[in-house]
């Protein structure tokens, strides 16, 4: 049998589907962040995203900062100690031990969270040659923000339509742009034990990983919506002042 | 109108100071006393709500550039780095973004009023110019502004705009390669771009102040356009247009803050969130709006040459308005006939920014916009160098009232102030 893939690829329109419409807490005028599923995505994020993708913008000092997770300066202190960093030289100069294993020392507040990779080859050569996005800006880096995310943690496991063929190490999902993403199905039921006990499906995986990741590309978001709401009550108020300072002034000139 | 000074100085104080730099006479005579029409609507009020837009843009800017680094290496860390770790650095970032768009908000109603009062015709003709010039230094500050963040739109926006001046012939591709610094846009142009972005706000700053200077002179033109008869025709500026342009410039940062506490990326562009890659096209180029209509004008002309003559001769055309009006009544609300094809002026000048949001091979219902915006950039010439002068010509205006005063007072109110 003649198969014409290239031929087969043309004539199929590749243009991503909508995202699918799921809501988040962090949405509208006084929309907040659900500690809970920030913590949860967190873990999430730890267990299985950070294999792949880094999250260069967040230091371990954000992890407790208001509006955020939630965490004690003391939690935030022990999940940095966790994290093995390159050290500095020592006294003699030396970055290296004896065996030519690069020296490290346990991860404080100031660090940023480490990159899984030491450069974008090594990533490009992990991942097939296509390189995981860094995830601190993901969301407000996309079309389609938390919703986009969702979709495409969630968008795997359809078949592909009739008069597509899939190229050799790649995934089908339809929500990404060319319907073949490089990146293998992250999230599985159970893929992660979450400590507050909640079931782990795929679609509260997503839910709270994007919640995270939302987080992480917009940690001030609480404070700019109270901030906002209190701005326009003054300025409505300072408005109403102000139009009658003008009626006033101009009642005599009409 | 500008006559002789009615300022007094009225302690000991203000008379040392009025003798040896008369700057409160100054405050006095254009703020305070400054006879203005008694007519004056919402529309012009925007002339105040710009200054207001110029001076946040200023100090927001100022601001930003104490931790903003200029290296293409470390811009877009930098400006994370003002969103996360500078102590209100995200308002002040959303605030100068947001200002932008607010800016060239306002400055669009500013100049479609002025087209619509003809507040352009003589002998106002040279506020009009300047003012030309003053949106001129305002696209040129906003595109050097949004290559700072060196973000994907910055990087390839910047490529896509300098690339233009190669189409000119012969000295086209010197002239690119002068303006980058390097052989492409790199760290020498993000330098440069910083150092004008920085500049050109002053500059802007100076153009205003004889933007108003050259207003004082003939004084403002008003919602009738007509002239100033008497003093009953006006009012002093202050209170009643301090506290009319306190009310509407309120409504107006209510406006603003909307956007920057609810919706700060609503004008922006995802893309911009994704640092700058040489090596990696987006797979769509898109400017901020409020240069959309123009980067439509460009994408139209199928000759890369002859796109640019065709965007640039749009923004010259401008210059020549004054010139191109024939008609003697000022006020479109006495023109029924232009009154109309300023309104289609208004749609199509929406119509070319949605066209030039969309990609070059987009269609509406089956029609490629690519011919809309043709049609479009065909009817904005029409506008300016066949409608302008013709209409004036055949026109017939409706009747113009006898004075400002009679019109807003009232004939029996009129004759009493007289």
């Amino acid at each position: 049998m003649l198969a014409l893939p290239a031929l087969a690829q043309t004539a199929v329109d590749t243009t991503r589907k909508p995202v699918k419409s799921v809501d988040f807490s962090f949405e509208g005028p006084f929309g907040t962040y659900d500690r809970a599923a920030l913590q949860r995505g967190f873990q999430v994020y730890k267990e299985v995203c950070a294999a792949c993708h880094g999250l260069d913008h967040i230091a371990f000092h954000n992890l407790d900062e208001e509006g955020g997770l939630g965490f004690t300066e003391a939690q935030a202190k022990a999940i940095a100690a966790g994290y093995k960093m390159p050290a500095d030289p020592n006294d003699k100069g030396e970055i290296f031990d004896d065996k030519g294993t690069r020296l490290t020392r346990p991860g404080i507040l100031a660090d940023k969270f480490p990159n899984p990779f030491p450069n974008e080859e090594a990533a490009r050569a992990n991942n097939g040659g296509a390189l995981p996005p860094d995830l601190s800006m993901i969301v407000k880096a996309r079309e389609g923000g938390p919703q986009y995310v969702y979709s495409i943690v969630t968008g795997f496991g359809m078949t592909p339509p009739k008069g597509y063929t899939l190229p050799a190490g790649k995934y089908f999902n339809p929500y990404f742009e060319g319907w073949n993403i490089s990146m293998p199905p992250p999230l599985a039921d159970n893929a992660v034990t979450f400590s507050d006990g909640t079931k782990a499906t795929v679609d509260q995986e997503a839910h709270d990983v994007v919640t995270f990741l939302a987080w992480a590309s917009d940690p001030k978001m609480e404070e700019r919506k109270r901030m906002g709401f209190a701005v326009l009550i003054f300025l409505v108020v300072l408005s109403g002042l102000l139009f009658a300072a003008y009626r006033k002034v101009w009642a005599d000139a009409h | 109108m500008s006559g002789p000074s009615t300022y007094t100085p009225n302690s000991g104080l203000e008379k040392w100071i009025d003798q040896r730099l008369p700057l409160p006479r100054l405050l006095h005579d254009t703020v305070q006393t400054f006879p203005t029409p008694r007519n004056l609507n919402i529309w012009y009020t925007f002339g105040a709500i710009l200054t207001f837009c110029l001076g946040v843009q200023i100090i927001t800017g100022i601001v930003l550039a104490m931790h903003y680094v200029a290296n293409a290496g470390l811009a877009f860390d930098s400006v994370e780095s003002i969103m996360r770790d500078v102590n209100y650095g995200w308002l002040i970032r959303y605030i100068h973004s947001n200002g932008a768009s607010m800016f060239f908000l306002a400055v669009y109603i500013h100049m479609f009023r002025g087209l619509y009062y003809g507040s352009y015709k003589a002998p106002r003709e040279l506020i009009w110019i300047i003012g030309v010039l003053i949106y001129l230094l305002m696209m040129a500050t906003a595109f050097f502004g949004y290559v700072l963040p060196w973000g994907q739109m910055s990087f390839w926006g910047a490529t896509v705009i300098t690339n233009l001046f190669s189409a000119i012939p012969w000295v086209g591709s010197h002239i690119a390669t002068w303006l980058w610094g390097d052989f492409a846009v790199g760290d020498a142009t993000l330098n440069r771009f910083f150092s004008l972005h920085y500049l050109l706000p002053f500059i802007i700053a100076g153009v205003v102040g004889l933007h108003i200077w050259a207003l004082h002179v003939p004084g403002n033109n008003n919602p009738l356009g007509i002239d100033v008869k008497s003093p009953q025709d006006t009012v002093p500026f202050h209170p009643y247009y301090t506290v009319k342009d306190a009310f509407y410039l309120c409504l107006f940062v209510v406006f603003f803050a909307a956007f920057v506490f609810y919706a700060p990326n609503f004008f922006g562009n995802p893309d911009n969130y994704v640092q700058a890659n040489p090596l990696v096209t987006p797979p769509d180029i898109v400017p901020e709006w409020y240069l959309l209509p123009f980067y439509a004008m460009l994408r139209s002309i199928p000759n890369k040459l002859m796109g640019v003559i065709v965007m640039g001769g749009a923004l010259v055309t401008l210059f020549f308005l004054p010139w191109l009006d024939t008609s003697r009544v000022r006020s479109c609300r006495f023109r029924p006939l232009m009154k109309q094809f300023f309104w289609a002026l208004v749609v199509v000048c929406a119509i070319l920014g949605y066209c030039g949001s969309q990609s070059v091979d987009a269609a509406v219902a089956g029609i490629p916009l690519l011919w809309v915006a043709r049609l479009a950039t065909f009817y904005y010439f029409l506008f300016f160098w066949i409608l302008l002068p013709i209409v004036g010509l055949i026109e017939t205006p409706r009747k113009i009232p006898a004075s400002i005063a009679q019109s807003v007072l009232g004939d029996t109110a009129a004759a009493a102030a007289e």
